[in-house]
């Protein structure tokens, strides 16, 4: 479970997250607002990329606010990035590796790929570089958030910069991520395909939290307009 | 072969070996030759008017492997040696070099070798060389290696070159250059890494002289604490031909990297093209591999080995 308490942040005076308190429990949670709404600033506070002016971030009864982005993912906390990092030199497999364990073998490795819908034998050894699309390493980067296999996995919108085919093949993904997954999933998303098969909506707007509630209530408001903001 | 602990790590360092390699080889240790073996299609013959060997291998030889490692234990021995290889038509070989040094007293020890390939028409080469360092706790003696290669390519000749230099070498300047025929192909991947006071010199220099040959060097550079790098790469286009050079460093702490890229074309043809990036390891790869539960430091080594290793 994921507590946020009074959690603010702000930059020269201006105000990003305006005391955002908010308990996460449930399986699928979804994250949606107007762009600078402060979505993924919130998301990164929670993985402690970003760290917060004030507030309090308690995870299974624990306080993690002080602690480091390293110890949050030991601790089971992933963060799947919105424009996922490149490196030279490392492999689809060197990261894959490092995502399930040392341990994992590399016939798992591969299924992760094949999860995803991607040739595992074709990519598991090709470079995490420029060569590869970016809805080839988005998909790669959800492949990663599977194999992690954490308790909580945040994903800062992975619709993101991606066509409209990988789009399709990005909400199978998703759906049967949702479905395999023991552990809770956060994403932040505007698309409505996400939004629909989620436990909950919030609502984030001018760094405050509009709405939270079941995707039953939330999702009709957003639709309607009713919400005081495009999604 | 009666070769000590210290001479076996060197050789897994340079070689990858930990027993006498399969096929055609050289082991020189401590200034002489060690160990020998030649075979059907390789002959390893000792130079008599200065140090060094020539190696020549039979037009046709087919996948076979040449190891001509040097390992120095003894404090204070410079060495220059010649070695000449002569690779036969239509063959396809794999030269795996490599040089170790364990500095145990001191006085400086040096390796300088000087390496020349006459690969005939249509050979194909892939040499690997790795240079490796070491000394004992409390001792001052530099390591130094100045390796020089010389490379003549044939009519549709290839060779392949991968160079290492990851650890322990003090001072280095290495000589790359090379002439290319009709359609021949060299593909330089050079991967070096400095440290503490280590100054790394690296110059490349390649004709294109044939029609449509081609050049592509890659070399990826890691320079640490007040180490510093310096590479060049000088590409002549004098045919229809295509030259790619590639310079990526990642610089650290209070290291000087310095990229000099020389391109001359002397043909309307010639497509030359020179990449030069230096720059520190990005942050948001450090923070991606610490959600991947690495630490700083952690994701720092991944990130340099992969960089250095996957070129």
């Amino acid at each position: 479970m994921l507590e946020l308490k009074n959690i603010c942040y702000s930059v020269s005076d201006k105000q990003i997250i305006s005391d955002v308190s908010l308990t996460l429990n449930d399986h699928f949670v979804a994250i949606t607002g107007p762009n600078g709404s402060g979505k993924s600033t919130l998301a990164k506070i929670i993985a402690g990329i970003v760290t917060p002016t004030s507030g309090r971030i308690i995870f299974n009864g624990e306080d993690i606010t002080d602690l480091s982005i390293t110890e949050r993912a030991n601790r089971g906390i992933s963060y799947a990035f919105q424009q996922p990092i490149r490196f030279k030199g490392l492999t689809v497999r060197d990261l894959m590796q490092l995502a399930a364990g040392k341990d994992a073998k590399y016939s798992e490795l591969c299924d992760y790929l094949v999860q995803v819908g991607l040739p595992a034998k074709e990519y598991i050894r090709r470079g995490l570089d420029d060569s590869l699309s970016g809805g080839e390493i988005k998909r790669i980067e959800i492949a990663m958030a599977f194999a992690r296999s954490s308790e909580l996995t945040i994903f800062d919108e992975p619709e993101a910069g991606i066509d409209l085919w990988s789009f399709q093949k990005l909400i199978q993904v998703f759906k049967k991520m949702v479905n395999e997954t023991a552990g809770n999933i956060l994403i932040i998303s505007h698309q409505e395909r996400i939004l629909d098969f989620s436990d909950k909506i919030i609502y984030l707007k001018d760094g405050s939290v509009e709405m939270y509630g079941d995707k039953s209530e939330i999702l009709p408001q957003l639709l309607s307009g009713t919400a005081g903001g495009s999604v | 072969m009666a070769i000590d602990e210290i001479q076996k790590t060197l050789l897994r360092q340079v070689a990858d070996l930990d027993s006498l390699p399969v096929g055609a080889y050289n082991i020189r240790s401590n200034g002489k030759t060690e160990s020998r073996n030649v075979t059907a299609n390789i002959d390893i013959v000792s130079k008599e008017d200065v140090s060094g060997i020539d190696i020549r291998i039979k037009p046709g030889t087919m996948h076979e492997s040449v190891h001509i490692p040097v390992i120095i234990s003894e404090t204070g021995l410079k060495e220059l040696v010649y070695n000449d290889f002569y690779i036969g038509e239509n063959s396809d070989v794999t030269i795996i070099a490599g040089c170790g040094i364990h500095n145990c007293g001191n006085s400086d020890s040096a390796h300088n070798g000087v390496h020349t390939f006459f690969v005939g028409k249509n050979a194909k080469v892939k040499y690997i060389e790795k240079h490796y360092g070491e000394s004992d706790e409390g001792t001052t003696g530099k390591r130094l290696m100045n390796p020089t290669t010389v490379v003549h390519l044939d009519e549709g000749a290839q060779m392949i070159m991968e160079t290492a230099q990851i650890a322990g070498i003090d001072d280095t300047e290495r000589v790359t250059n090379a002439d290319l025929a009709k359609g021949a192909k060299l593909e330089i991947h050079e991967s070096v890494m400095t440290t503490g006071e280590q100054s790394a010199v690296s110059k490349f220099t390649a004709d294109l002289n044939g029609e449509n040959c081609s050049c592509d060097i890659i070399s990826r550079t890691v320079a640490k604490n007040n180490s510093k790098q310096h590479f060049t790469s000088r590409l002549n286009g004098n045919n229809v031909c295509a030259g790619h050079s590639e310079c990526d460093s990642i610089i650290m702490d209070n290291a000087v990297v310095l990229a000099t890229p020389e391109l001359e074309a002397s043909s309307t043809d010639a497509s030359l093209i020179h990449e030069a990036a230096i720059g520190k390891i990005a942050g948001e790869q450090i923070i991606k591999l610490m959600t991947l539960g690495l630490t700083e430091k952690e994701a720092e080594e991944q990130i340099i080995k992969g960089f250095l290793m996957g070129n």
